[in-house]
């Protein structure tokens, strides 16, 4: 039982039960699932469906923790994924056409991608601090967001792009699969190479990572990489399901409840050891609180509340010398009476 | 057998080459470009446009920015001792939606004033106590801060009120005349006054000095016996009533109270902050580098109205690229001094 | 005496950094707190001037018991400190250095010009004349020191600590830092100095405390101790005993082209320019007190500091060595001294750790099979006897002789041409440490070249074929290894020349 509650995920799982089982008190069908047209629906399905973009972005930041960095700059490349994706379909003579939208996703991807190498150079090779560093693609980012949609709302009308978003294959919502193989292939990268542990490594000591023969720069580039790829892929999903580019709305905040969700899944903040299915756990956490608050009747907005209780007591968590302070009190106390 | 009273006399003779030679004071070089910047920026306004030189445009930068001088001499203190406050934004939000609220159910100005000021002096106790106490980063305890303040606006009230109060619309339409259509309003003369205090108390106090102190070696200045404890969780507390005072400002500028107001304030702030040459990793920079910093970012977006054909998206951009350049000019002046 | 500390205790989580010791100071007296790195000095200065609190014992000051909170009430209560490492603050001024935390001022606020004319004026008791409006990086390391002195002083405290503070300074400015300390001791302050450098203790101290490995040793009037007597007091040798070791000269492997030369190699700050050759299958050890200069030497040879002077050939073929990588592909490999901070990654497992270095020169992308990596590290734990034999287990819950081996294991996968080892021993017990050595021996006479630092004369002797004494952050003499050496031989080049 005690290696039960001792287990990392053991925490997260715990809330993520508690709220769905919350949900029962609340709704009566929030756990049918039903199939309509040859689509699942419920709100379970929901759950996942629109985890999906918090998903991709959680995964990209657990590895940038990892090495001990942040990036704050994950909103604004979805932003600018998913408006240059809507600007690019929106002048195709044939939006329908799938090799052309497959294209054009494919153009955003690697326009993000060049945003990642920005980040990761800023912060590997210039030395800023990461959160300066990203700090300046946050600011910048919207900005070229918006230049590029003109500051309108792109509405834009592709089927082929929908599909991304909101479409279904074999009845499951596509934004999950492209989640799913998202955590798939960053469970591959990182356990099935070498990369995680050289990440862990960098993270939970640079000077010993250095003297062990690492290569840390060019690690730490390809995570901010990574991240940058991971949330072009999300502002994508994100845009396809609302048909348009909304550069404000887009990844508003998320790169926020993206630390969130990776801190909740147990990675530490300092880097170091990192968990992707705590990440994803976070992340669904997140989403499901969310969801929840809609279909409880209370404000969206509380959900921000408690996010703030959560924060404050994960971070006192992990504190040390906020339990050697509560504790030590104690063990103190045991040595004096001795 | 050789002499070994002398310690080597290659080491400290050769590291010391520069030395009892004065070196120009570096820390200046950041706050002169941006008054290089600003005198440019204006020039090239006067030279383009009609009616730029009138005195009235430069005055109302003053008018239009008055609560984001306020908040970001906060976070100037805050930016000097090597931390970052997230939540100032938030505050903002919170103080003008608790003020109007209070306002709206007939409560007396005299009371509400220094209560909602009070509100944002705590939080920044409490966030300053959780970083000092429990060595929690800055930047996951204000951003609770931020989530706490910003969700209890919501939960208050999620549209915007507005303020009706005698006493309000009077200090809201309070003007300092000068010549026929030349004035600054009342929020100016505060903010100016704050900017005044904020560069005397860093100037000429020993807790101005401290906060020098803290951000240049903190570990030094608690071996050289200074309050750094103490001075950490003034200068949160000190954002903290900064930002509320601010979101009185931005009450009068607005007659409204509104949960949504100052998102991504904390972002202007931190950005008003270096561009006026104060080193993010703290320890150098002076209240009048911000003052030249807020009016650089309200000058943008001058420039910007009076060009017409602009958007209003450039000023992100604008601000990001001149967030890079001070970020890199700081990395060279701090390399070279080293 | 103006201050007594009896008994007193300082545990850090796995190490008893203090153990019951004691310690006195007289008003007018300069006393000398000698010890190697480690041996606790700087943990008893922490504690003296409030940065660590005391788990036993007790603190007298003036005959009052104290106790402190924080730097600022032993500061008040009238102790003031020079660090080692220049402890002030880089961004402010150097007037604003002396006088921060007790600025003069006039209603609250600061008199600056005040405050420059006083700082003037301290500066120039130590022949000092610097622009003290200026910040104070913009100074060499030696004239900060001299303001961190200048701070200390101007507090005009009962007792005066000074930590190392030599090291960054030259000839003239440590007279004149000695002249002042005379000047102090006639007003009868009490002064606790420290130095590495044996020679200005013997010059300036009326009476030392030794310390070793966190206990007391004894408190001795430097007449009394000759400098011989002390270097074994500190290494923790009787001399005696020193002379017993047996000697177990091994056979010089066939010379020829040797492995690594270094020429006129050095670093500003860190070590001099010096020469030394390496051949396959020998042993060099590296002798000196800790501090003289040994990992500094070492670090050159990894490419982990880059050198600023002289030349590296490997393999009679010049090679430049800008990053422990490079090293690393020509065959050399560095466990270091701080094993927690340099060594392991605490977080990862005994079997990550060991692997780490061969996965770094691998690349990520081709990960060692867990198959392979299983073998290689049940061999090496099996081999080595690391415990627990868990390869799941962190390694930062292993004892320190279990860390060490691992991080030995680490390198010695990678089957390097060169191992660089440095302290390899310190810290683990009895048996590890005979391990360690027999495998160090079996490592050369299976050809690899090894370059042994340990501060441990028997074990250096027991282990090389030749010795390489460093003293002062210099090379002062290389021995090779046979009957004419001995620890004393040793020792006497370490201490300075000085036969007891």
């Amino acid at each position: 039982m005690t290696n039960l509650i001792r287990h990392r995920l053991f925490w997260p799982i715990a809330v993520l039960v508690v709220l769905l089982a919350s949900n029962l008190v609340f709704s009566d069908n929030f756990f049918t699932i039903t199939l309509q047209d040859g689509h699942l629906y419920g709100s379970l399905i929901d759950v996942l469906r629109r985890s999906a973009p918090l998903v991709l972005v959680a995964l990209g930041m657990t590895l940038v923790i990892a090495t001990g960095g942040i990036d704050l700059s994950v909103g604004s490349v979805m932003a600018i994924s998913g408006a240059l994706a809507c600007l690019l379909i929106g002048d195709l003579s044939n939006p329908d056409s799938t090799t052309k939208v497959l294209l054009v996703v494919g153009a955003a991807i690697v326009l993000c991608l060049v945003f990642g190498l920005w980040n990761g150079f800023l912060v590997a090779v210039l030395g800023i601090q990461p959160i300066i560093a990203t700090l300046i693609l946050m600011v910048a980012g919207r900005g070229v967001a918006q230049l590029i949609t003109g500051g309108q709302i792109l509405n834009v009308h592709s089927s082929p792009y929908r599909v991304i978003g909101a479409g279904y294959f074999l009845s499951v919502p596509v934004s999950f699969l492209i989640a799913a193989a998202a955590v798939a292939l960053t469970v591959a990268l990182t356990r099935r190479t070498a990369l995680g542990l050289l990440l862990e490594s960098v993270g939970g000591s640079p000077t010993a990572s250095r003297l062990a023969g690492i290569r840390a720069r060019r690690i730490t580039i390809m995570v901010y990489v990574f991240a940058a790829a991971f949330a072009g892929v999300a502002g994508l999903i994100y845009s396809s399901d609302v048909s348009s580019a909304d550069s404000n709305a887009a990844g508003n905040l998320i790169e926020l409840n993206a630390i969130l969700a990776v801190v909740l899944g147990g990675t530490a903040l300092t880097g170091g050891r990192f968990s992707i299915a705590g990440s994803v756990l976070g992340a669904v956490i997140i989403t499901t609180l969310d969801i929840t608050a809609v279909s409880v009747g209370v404000p969206v907005e509380t959900t921000l509340l408690f996010k703030a209780v959560v924060v404050i007591i994960l971070c006192l968590a992990q504190s040390a010398t906020f339990r050697a302070k509560v504790f030590g009190r104690f063990a103190a106390k045991r040595t004096v009476t001795a | 057998m050789i002499d070994t009273t002398t310690p080597p006399t290659a080491g400290p003779k050769t590291r010391g080459s520069g030395r009892r030679i004065y070196r120009p004071n570096t820390r200046h070089i950041p706050v002169l470009a941006t008054l290089a910047l600003l005198i440019v920026m204006y020039s090239v306004g006067v030279y383009n446009y009609d009616g730029f030189g009138d005195t009235q445009v430069i005055l109302n930068v003053f008018v239009d920015n008055a609560f984001l001088l306020v908040v970001a001499v906060g976070m100037t203190f805050v930016i000097l001792t090597g931390g970052i406050d997230l939540s100032v934004g938030a505050v903002i939000a919170l103080t003008t939606t608790v003020a109007a609220t209070l306002l709206a159910a007939g409560w007396p100005p005299g009371v509400v004033l220094p209560l909602v000021l009070l509100i944002g002096t705590v939080i920044g106790l409490g966030m300053g106590s959780i970083i000092h106490f429990f060595k929690v980063e800055p930047f996951i305890a204000t951003l609770a801060g931020m989530f706490l303040a910003r969700g209890l606006s919501l939960l208050i009230n999620r549209n915007s009120i507005p303020i009706t109060d005698d006493f309000w619309t009077r200090m809201a339409q309070m003007r300092f005349r000068f010549d026929q259509g030349v004035f600054i309003s009342l929020n100016v003369v505060i903010a100016l006054i704050v900017v005044l205090i904020a560069a005397l108390v860093l100037a000429w106090t020993r807790f101005g000095r401290n906060v020098y102190a803290i951000g240049g070696n903190a570990d030094s200045a608690l071996l050289m016996g200074l309050p750094v404890g103490r001075t950490r969780i003034a200068v949160y507390t000190l954002s903290g009533f900064c930002a509320s005072l601010g979101g009185v400002l931005y009450s009068f500028y607005t007659s409204s109270g509104y949960s949504l107001h100052g998102q991504g304030l904390e972002l202007d702030a931190i950005a008003a902050v270096v561009i006026g040459g104060v080193l993010l990793t703290g320890g150098s920079g002076y209240v009048l580098g911000t003052l030249l910093g807020v009016l650089v970012l309200g000058l943008i977006q001058t420039i910007i109205t009076f060009q017409g054909d602009l958007n209003s998206w450039w000023t992100r951009i604008v601000v990001g690229i001149l967030l890079f350049a001070f970020i890199v000019l700081q990395r060279l002046v701090t390399r070279k001094a080293r | 005496m103006v201050l007594q500390m009896t008994g007193i205790k300082k545990v850090f989580p796995g190490v008893v950094a203090l153990d019951g010791v004691d310690f006195r100071l007289a008003p007018g007296e300069i006393h000398a707190l000698m010890g190697e790195n480690g041996a606790g000095k700087s943990t008893l200065i922490k504690v003296l001037t409030g940065v660590y609190d005391i788990d036993g014992g007790e603190i007298e000051l003036g005959g009052e018991k104290v106790r402190f909170t924080g730097p600022l009430q032993a500061q008040q209560a009238g102790i003031s400190t020079v660090y080692q490492e220049v402890n002030l603050c880089p961004n402010l001024s150097v007037a604003e250095n002396i006088y921060i935390g007790r600025e003069p001022r006039r209603f609250g606020r600061i008199q600056w010009s005040e405050m420059r004319k006083r700082a003037k004026r301290s500066l120039a008791r130590l022949d000092l004349d610097i622009d003290v409006s200026a910040q104070l990086d913009s100074f060499s390391l030696a004239i900060q020191q001299m303001v961190a002195i200048a701070r200390a002083v101007d507090l005009q405290a009962k007792v005066l600590i000074l930590d190392e503070p030599t090291s960054s300074l030259d000839k003239d400015e440590v007279d004149q830092l000695f002249a002042i300390m005379h000047r102090l001791k006639d007003q009868n302050t009490a002064i606790l100095f420290v130095s590495h450098f044996l020679d200005q203790v013997y010059e300036i101290a009326d009476r030392m405390t030794v310390l070793r490995n966190g206990k007391l040793i004894g408190e001795y009037r430097t007449a009394d101790l000759p400098q011989m007597q002390l270097v074994s007091k500190m290494i923790g040798k009787e001399l005696e005993a020193l002379e017993k070791i047996e000697e177990q000269t091994r056979e010089v492997p066939v010379r020829g082209e040797p492995l690594i030369r270094a020429t006129n190699l050095g670093r500003t700050g860190a070590i001099a320019p010096f020469d030394l050759t390496i051949h396959a299958g020998e042993v060099v050890g590296l002798a000196g007190l800790l501090g003289s200069g040994r990992t500094e030497l070492a670090r050159l040879l990894f490419g982990a500091d880059r050198p600023d002077s002289g030349e590296l050939t490997i393999d009679g073929k010049p090679a430049r060595l800008s990053s422990p990588r490079d090293a690393m592909t020509k065959g050399i490999a560095f466990s270091s001294e701080n094993r927690r901070t340099e060594g392991i990654i605490g977080e990862l497992t005994v079997r990550e750790n060991i692997i780490l270095a061969m996965q770094a020169e691998r690349g990520w992308t081709r990960p060692i099979p867990r198959r392979r990596q299983d073998e290689l590290v049940d061999r090496y734990v099996k081999a080595l006897q690391i415990r627990p034999a868990d390869p799941e287990r962190l390694v930062r819950d292993l004892s320190g002789g279990n860390q060490q081996k691992v991080l030995l294991a680490r390198w010695l996968i990678t089957e390097p041409r060169l191992l660089i080892i440095d302290e390899p021993t310190r810290g683990i017990d009895v048996g590890a440490k005979a391990e360690i050595q027999r495998l160090v021996a079996q490592l050369a006479d299976g050809g690899m070249a090894v370059l042994f630092v340990s501060a441990e004369l028997e074990e250096v002797l027991r282990l090389s074929h030749k010795i390489e004494v460093l003293r002062d952050r210099r090379l002062v003499e290389e021995l090779t290894n046979g009957d004419d050496v001995d620890a004393d031989r040793i020792m006497q080049t370490i201490a300075g020349g000085v036969t007891p």
